[in-house]
């Protein structure tokens, strides 16, 4: 699937059809760096990124092999030598495992290290709260430097990368593990920290963040359409640097906002959209996102959502409540 | 002899430094005076006027806590002027008690053990992968060597066999609670990560000397640097005491006039 393709891809097709982020950053990184010998692929024992870098791009690919702490700072120092590094692993080995070397090597030296992760959320399913990551948009946000990134679906993650290739300092961006549905069609030009308008409406505003959030926020959008409210829908792609005005204007021109995560409430989207509205417009604000507590049970990702209160019927639920509807 | 002058300053330095009112870390920073010295007179390919040369062997000083040293010998290189150290760890300063930012002649801030080697394999990498011919240096303690990430980052490099990455172990055998264990057969230990590993003397200026002009090649090196807690200074020598002093006025006249007691001839 090439950008070309989405872009004349029809919506309902699009919505119908799914894509793996983490397969189209892998080709999308292996093209840009087959003509951008700065680009540097460092893998943790990922699976198939040796495919893909390590044959055709030896030069600009080493495995450092199932150790996390590693990675990172052997990424932090390629970047010192002038290398732009693509550091892999999953969400939950990056932001806690790891979290120490992320945060004195790569953010506290600001240095150009991109951490691309999968199995966010919990992406990983039945593989159990191991492999599951909901913590790590609060921890990646406390930390100076650090820019955080959530793209929704396939097309936007391939805007993501190929638009921050010459980003000056580090990079976080979250990615699931499974196919997801395609959100972003049609012409669009990704902007770093400018949130996506994805659906108009004046009456609630809904901030959604990563893939099944955005989709979920469109379905309750449509939900909401039917009992006549209008919900403006916006795709919170950058979690910092946060879009501060598109909410100082969703404040100032809705009854409030909903915001939607795949992330524990605490210190996530919804956490920060109420940093910025408490000082800048106080509004009604609901957040959905996943409660303070481990899962101990298994299921598909969309079902482990559903069961802990992440879905489009709660969601237009919560938005019923900011408006007193 | 002018190395010899030189590490004796920098013992002088770190022993003012210890009067400041937070003290320094005294018995690791006297311990690898005598390595660092060496490796920034006569070791390291420096532009000290141009601290961050492209052509420049990179240091890293991985057991941070040893900064008073570091400060100590980035002065003999004419990296920072002597009347700055009166700054170390006061309001303000940006002599910290763990290096905290890039200063000329700091590659990577350090204070968190365990970081330093791998920083230094990646920059290592980096350096081979771009066809350049500088070299790496990493000062770990080695109490430091307890910390997992070290055996992560030494078993990355033997694998990738960087032969341009050198690391030195400050063997003083203290940490704060008392002798450092859990290491031997610590020279084997690298050996079976895929080093070389060299012991040596790390007080014998001839001895060092030695060993950095003649380093073995094909894979990464470990130079094993025998070495004295608070070395130079009697009332420190062999001491775990020594790990954090703060000094008082009567306490840095006695450490001076013992150091004054084992100056070289």
């Amino acid at each position: 699937m090439t950008t070309a393709e989405l872009e004349t891809a029809a919506p309902t097709w699009a919505q119908r059809y799914s894509v793996s982020s983490r397969e189209v950053y892998r080709r999308v990184l292996a093209e840009l760096a087959a003509t951008d010998p700065r680009l540097f692929c460092v893998d943790s024992d990922m699976g198939g990124l040796e495919d893909i870098f390590g044959a055709p791009l030896p030069q600009q690919y080493v495995n450092v092999g199932i150790a996390e702490a590693n990675l990172m700072s052997v990424s932090a120092g390629l970047a010192d030598t002038g290398f732009l590094p693509y550091a892999n692993t999953i969400a939950g080995f990056a932001s806690a495992r790891a979290c120490e070397q992320v945060k004195v090597d790569i953010a506290g030296n600001n240095l150009p290290v991109r951490i691309v992760v999968t199995h966010s959320g919990v992406s990983a399913g039945p593989y159990g709260p191991t492999h599951h990551c909901l913590d790590d948009i609060a921890i990646m946000r406390t930390m100076p430097n650090m820019t955080v990134v959530v793209p929704s679906d396939a097309a936007e993650t391939e805007y993501v990368i190929r638009s921050t290739v010459d980003l000056p300092g580090p990079l976080y961006v979250r990615l699931g593990r499974g196919a997801t549905p395609l959100v972003n069609t049609g012409p669009y030009e990704f902007v770093l920290g400018r949130a996506r308008w994805l659906r108009a409406g004046d009456d609630v505003t809904i901030v959604a963040t990563g893939a099944h959030p955005v989709h979920m926020a469109l379905r309750a959008a449509e939900i909401l359409a039917r009992r006549g409210i209008g919900a403006r829908v916006l795709n919170m792609h950058t979690v910092k640097p946060i879009d501060r005005a598109a909410l100082v204007r969703a404040a100032d021109e809705t009854a409030g906002i909903v915001t939607v995560e795949d992330h524990v409430l605490v210190g996530g989207l919804g956490a920060a959209v109420c940093e910025v509205v408490a000082e800048e417009r106080p509004c009604p604000v609901r957040r959905i996102g996943l409660p303070d507590a481990y899962f101990d049970y298994v299921a598909d990702e969309r079902d482990l959502l559903v069961h802990a209160g992440v879905s489009p019927e709660r969601i237009a639920e919560a938005a019923l409540a900011v408006g007193g509807w | 002899m002018s190395t010899e002058a030189a590490a004796y300053r920098v013992r002088e330095r770190v022993l003012k430094m210890g009067t400041g009112a937070h003290g320094t870390h005294i018995g690791g920073s006297l311990s690898c005076a005598d390595v660092l010295t060496l490796l920034f007179t006569e070791v390291l390919r420096l532009r000290p006027e141009d601290p961050r040369w492209d052509g420049r062997d990179r240091f890293i000083l991985s057991k941070g806590h040893a900064s008073a040293a570091l400060y100590g010998v980035l002065v003999e290189r004419g990296y920072l002027a002597e009347t700055e150290l009166a700054t170390y760890t006061r309001k303000g300063s940006r002599l910290a008690g763990h290096p905290l930012r890039r200063l000329p002649g700091v590659e990577f801030p350090s204070g968190s053990l365990g970081h330093g080697l791998s920083l230094g394999a990646g920059v290592a990498l980096g350096l081979r992968r771009t066809g350049r011919d500088s070299r790496v240096f990493v000062l770990l303690g080695d109490g430091e060597l307890q910390e997992g990430s070290v055996w992560e980052a030494a078993m990355f490099a033997g694998t990738q066999r960087l032969d341009n990455l050198v690391a030195i172990v400050d063997r003083n055998g203290l940490q704060i609670t008392g002798p450092t264990t859990g290491l031997e057969p610590l020279a084997e230990r690298w050996r079976t990560f895929g080093w070389h590993a060299v012991e040596v003397d790390g007080h014998d200026l001839a001895a060092l000397r030695s060993v950095f002009g003649d380093l073995p090649t094909g894979k990464p090196v470990v130079v094993i640097a025998n070495t004295v807690k608070g070395k130079g200074v009697p009332l420190f020598e062999g001491k775990k005491k020594s790990h954090s002093v703060q000094l008082t006025p009567r306490l840095y006249q006695r450490a001076v006039a013992g150091l004054k007691s084992t100056r070289p001839s």
